[in-house]
């Protein structure tokens, strides 16, 4: 049995990791969130542009993705910050404190003064600092790791190097009971039909085309055919034949495994096993949305070195080819390159992401963790009001 | 580490290789795993495929295990599989794939 040790919370859920976060809900008080952050050294500030001016699905959406960060297992503590009478942080916090979560909201705009507010939240974070401290670690099983699956900086090398290799820690991770988030809808157009033919059941297949038409629909809403504009020549000079050729090689980052679920952006699975969310193919909107449902972990394959990280959860970086190793290799945990010039197998590379997946769960850090790499963005849905 | 080869097969069922390093006509295109050795007949450029076996006209290619195109033409083994011997599905190949009828005996 495969195990690590992690921080065990109030709704059962389990961390790999243990952070304070100040979060900002709405985008006024971005500067002051990070402002506050820097006064209590351990604190991880979170901030976006969202909370505020949106249409009802936006709102939603901002909504579920924060509640779902501050929520996160792997946060010990989460404080908001927002403005106004309609500030939307009060509502989340009192949902996260009935699930036993440690989260406070202070808001700007009242009768007390921006420094008033800025003391409060200090003293408030270094107790809830001192307070993590105190938590202990437990073992637990790998059945109880999500990881989510994310690409971004694709080369050529994408789909045959790194993305195989994590495909075959996918199917391992399953096999042993554990879950594995596949994301980004857009990139599964064209070869939908083959993940719908892996669905558990007709709902969940049939769940999974409504998704992919309906963002292959909103794109040419927005004057963009996604099959007619793929492969790009590009591609097609690093040697992607078709559409379909392109799409499996992103979404073979799931594996041979069977869909048990689909979910909504930032949702959390109720099923284990091989799952799909559905995210834009922006790697950071994608990578904040699985970690808002609840991935403790991220897989990241890169051929172009992008640094991408998440405030709250270990990206780990797989780089497609020996020249970006090369290159960077401060960027990179896992090199697949040595598939094309060290005669390593994707299986073999698999095998080495599964042993660095449980060594991060026991706190080794990564590459976007040590470069302080916290990228935060959720994703857009509509026009600002 | 296995023992050297320039080309991935990346599932069994494959009809094509990718190249890792660019092969020549006349070279010898060697596979993980593998013992068979197939030569090249046209210069594939790194990153390219490879077909493995003759694959007939209208028949399937294989990459990932999975359906990723139907060959235009007659294409030989060790050619260069792309644009112009290749094209993408269409959504009855895709009909016919679903409901697990093999369109290469229709």
């Amino acid at each position: 049995m495969k195990t690590f040790k992690g921080y065990r919370r109030a709704n059962g859920s389990i961390g790999v990791r243990n952070h304070v976060v100040v979060i900002n809900t709405a985008g006024e008080v971005a500067g002051l969130t990070k402002k506050l952050a820097g006064q209590v050294p351990g604190v991880i500030p979170i901030v976006h542009q969202a909370g505020q001016f949106q249409y009802a699905e936006d709102k939603k959406q901002t909504i579920q993705t924060l509640a779902g960060t501050a929520g996160h297992p792997n946060v010990s503590a989460a404080l908001f910050l927002g403005m106004g009478s309609e500030d939307i942080s009060e509502e989340i916090a009192a949902n996260l404190k009935e699930n036993g979560c440690h989260v406070y909201s202070i808001i700007f705009g009242g009768n007390k003064s921006i420094s008033a507010c800025l003391e409060e939240g200090e003293i408030w974070l270094k107790d809830a600092l001192e307070r993590s401290k105190q938590q202990e670690m437990e073992e637990a099983n790998v059945t109880e790791l999500k990881i989510g699956l994310e690409c971004g900086g694709s080369d050529a090398w994408s789909g045959i190097t790194a993305n195989p290799s994590i495909g075959s820690f996918s199917d391992s991770i399953v096999f042993d009971g554990g879950t594995s988030i596949l994301a980004e809808t857009t990139e599964a157009v064209g070869a939908e039909h083959i993940l719908a033919n892996r669905a558990v059941n007709l709902e969940v297949k049939n769940r999974f085309l409504e998704i992919v038409k309906r963002f292959e629909q909103r794109a040419k809403a927005a004057g963009e055919d996604i099959k007619a504009a793929n492969p790009s020549p590009g591609n097609k000079t690093g040697g992607l034949t078709t559409l379909e050729e392109k799409s499996l090689g992103c979404i073979k980052k799931g594996g041979n495994s069977t869909l048990m679920e689909v979910v909504d952006y930032a949702h959390s699975p109720t099923e284990k096993g091989f799952v799909f969310m559905d995210t834009p193919g922006y790697d950071v909107e994608s990578v904040t949305g699985l970690v808002a449902g609840g991935a403790q972990i991220i897989l990241f394959s890169t051929g172009k070195g992008s640094p991408t990280g998440s405030p709250i959860a270990p990206v780990i970086k797989i780089g497609t080819n020996p020249k970006l190793y090369k290159n960077m290799p401060e960027h990179i945990d896992v090199n697949a390159g040595k598939i094309i010039d060290q005669s390593y197998s994707f299986k073999q590379i698999g095998e080495e992401i599964y042993s660095k997946v449980l060594q991060v769960a026991d706190g080794e850090i990564t590459a976007s963790e040590k470069y302080n790499n916290q990228e935060f963005s959720i994703w857009r849905l509509a026009e600002t009001q | 580490m296995d023992e050297q080869f320039n080309a991935l097969m990346l599932d069994e069922k494959d009809n094509v290789a990718v190249v890792l390093q660019t092969l020549r006509a006349g070279d010898l295109l060697s596979i993980q795993d593998e013992v068979k050795k197939v030569e090249v007949i046209k210069s594939i450029p790194y990153g390219h495929k490879a077909a493995l076996s003759p694959i007939p006209k209208d028949h399937r290619i294989y990459k990932y295990g999975e359906c990723m195109g139907i060959a235009t033409q007659d294409i030989e083994e060790g050619d260069h599989v792309h644009e112009s011997n290749v094209r993408g599905l269409t959504e009855e190949d895709k009909s016919y794939q679903e409901e697990g009828i093999n369109i290469e005996n229709i």
